[in-house]
């Protein structure tokens, strides 16, 4: 991958109340009925099948499109489908405040685009950033502009390993790259 | 500065400089992929590295625990992908007859102190209580481990929890390893390495230590460790290694990011309520919640000990009309000790089902689900909505799940 920024029509994942779901585990986001597919272009349609109001998702969802999530994101299960659900579905990037470490590693192997970003509870109850809102996000920089509300936003930026996994597309061409794994 | 339990595990299995939040190249004593994400591996593996050995195929194996026998087509399937990719490569199998994988690997003395272990399974961590650094990673980094027989690590943050006084029975290591959860949530160890110490976990039985780093996954923490280790849970893993116990301890002077103090002097039995694991309350709170079944098994409460202790209680009486409690030994060395001891008989004779080792109630398809309205107490680890079904699920120890199923509504061994 060139591009080192994304931009994007965002989904931020607030309940009822428009706060942002924290501790969304990986049954929420891929529910363990569906363990048994292994084939990508069918896991798409099952993201968040299993989080209150949020079922619908992969029918909303357009490739592009950014998601921002609460606190813990991908708690629980190793799965790595919880993450390809959005890689299916041609997601741009995920943005939380923080992850589960499996979830996190799974999404830096297969090179999808996963942020952390300690703005996200303020921003979403300022009403800084809304689901619809067009983003942009620099991976390198860490700098955000939110183009709707016209405000800027900042997020860690990509470690070192996360940025060379991303550019080589996935763990498996970033080993062969110096050696390892190939 | 001194290194924490952690440092030295990943110290001892890498050249790179290790320090918190440095990512370091790591060598892998064992990885292993189980019937969910192993048919996975197979996948990437054939693609990436068609033709290609394993790193080593003696330290590399499936466990298949999580339908077991398979009971849908998919899971036959995955599990026929994934043996006929091991017979191809020499790679050993432990099959739908073993049991949970973790447990199985721990008591084949291949999870050893000090070691590295990674598997698809997100308790891998759960082998803390070892001593031994094991790890929950999904299908890719597995793949790539099978190949490499290596992995990239951020060296995370230790954190010291300090447990204050004593308990006793019936209050039980899941009674203090979700009245943790209550303490530390989500957040206070989350993406750190914790050293539980203190008289309440030093003297724990090899179970009760499973029970308290199983559910360090639930904390969202990396890896839970007791350096202290009674002569009883010794005795018990020295069985599986052949070899004598010496786990790393921390140095005097290492570096810890926080220290934590809880007290526990008198804890009573504790049940987490639906919808999360950390919404913990006094089992007496929820006292006289009707339920509808119970299970006891999977990783967290699926050992000899956990059996016996509701067996005590149900000897003699019996499981509510119109309730059920299902029996899920987590090995195959477990249900041994359990038909050979006459827990098993105890158990039948109860009424309970007794099932097949595996993952049992924590997985979709091995005993099966709760439907809609349905209330299930579980000696599991995990209470998500949806996760095992439509209906809501408790979570609480051996000894509470099996009152509970006497008296038909959550209870207290006090309260028969």
């Amino acid at each position: 991958m060139d591009t080192t920024s994304h931009r994007g029509r965002i989904w931020v994942l607030t309940d009822k109340s428009g706060k942002l779901i924290e501790d969304i585990d990986t049954d929420q986001i891929f529910h363990n009925a569906f363990l048994h597919i292994t084939e990508l272009a069918e896991m798409g349609q099952y993201a968040l099948g299993n989080l209150e109001g949020w079922k619908d998702f992969p029918k909303k969802a357009k490739p592009g499109d950014l998601i921002v999530a609460g606190r813990n994101f991908g708690a629980g299960s190793s799965r790595q489908q919880a993450v390809d659900c959005f890689i299916a579905l041609k997601a741009g990037a995920i943005l939380a405040p923080s992850y589960s470490s499996i979830y996190f590693r799974n999404a830096v192997n297969s090179g999808f685009p996963i942020l952390r970003c300690g703005e996200l509870d303020s921003l979403t109850a300022g009403r800084k950033l809304e689901s619809g809102d067009e983003v942009e996000v620099d991976f390198l920089s860490g700098k955000g502009f939110n183009l709707t509300k016209n405000n800027a936003f900042s997020v860690e930026p990509m470690s070192a390993v996360q940025r060379d996994i991303y550019h080589k597309e996935n763990l498996f061409a970033f080993g062969r790259s110096f050696g390892r794994g190939t | 500065m001194g290194k924490p339990v952690i440092e030295k595990i990943i110290q001892a299995h890498t050249a790179d400089e290790v320090a918190p939040g440095k990512i370091v190249w790591m060598d892998l004593d064992i990885r292993s992929a189980r019937d969910f994400g192993g048919p996975n591996v197979v996948k990437n593996y054939e693609r990436e590295y068609a033709g290609l050995p394993l790193a080593d195929t003696t330290k590399t194996f499936f466990t298949f625990d999580l339908c077991a026998p398979a009971c849908t087509l998919k899971y036959a399937d995955n599990q026929q992908v994934c043996r006929d990719f091991a017979r191809k490569n020499g790679v050993e199998v432990y099959d739908v007859d073993s049991g949970i994988g973790t447990h199985v690997l721990m008591e084949e003395g291949l999870a050893r102190a000090n070691g590295t272990v990674v598997g698809t399974d997100s308790h891998m961590n759960i082998l803390g209580a070892l001593g031994a650094f094991g790890q929950g990673m999904g299908d890719v980094d597995i793949t790539f481990a099978f190949r490499s027989g290596r992995t990239w690590f951020e060296v995370p943050d230790s954190v010291k929890v300090v447990l204050k006084g004593t308990f006793k029975k019936p209050t039980s290591a899941k009674d203090l390893t979700l009245y943790l959860l209550k303490v530390l949530g989500t957040k206070k160890i989350a993406l750190r390495s914790a050293e539980f110490s203190g008289p309440a976990v030093a003297g724990l039985s090899l179970a009760g230590r499973l029970t308290l780093c199983s559910m360090v996954t639930e904390m969202a923490g990396i890896i839970g460790f007791i350096p202290e280790c009674g002569a009883e849970a010794r005795k018990e893993i020295e069985g599986y290694t052949k070899t004598p116990y010496s786990p790393f301890s921390s140095d005097g002077d290492a570096g810890y990011a926080e220290t934590v103090e809880i007290d526990v002097q008198g804890l009573s039995p504790q049940v987490a309520a639906p919808p999360s694991p950390t919404n913990v309350k006094p089992a007496v709170e929820l006292r006289g919640t009707k339920i509808d079944s119970g299970f006891i098994g999977s990783c967290t409460n699926g050992r000899f000990e956990d059996f016996a202790e509701a067996a005590r209680l149900l000897k003699g009486r019996k499981v509510k009309k119109g309730n059920m409690l299902k029996i899920v030994p987590a090995t195959r060395r477990v249900y041994e000790e359990l038909l050979a001891k006459g827990v098993l008989q105890d158990l039948f004779e109860a009424g309970a089902i007794v099932i097949n080792p595996g993952c049992g109630g924590c997985a979709e398809g091995h005993v099966g689900l709760t439907g809609k309205g349905e209330v299930q107490i579980s000696t599991g680890n995990r209470n998500f909505a949806g996760k095992q079904g439509k209906g809501q699920t408790y979570l609480a120890g051996p000894a509470v799940v099996a009152a509970s199923c006497i008296l038909g509504h959550i209870a207290g061994p006090e309260d028969l």
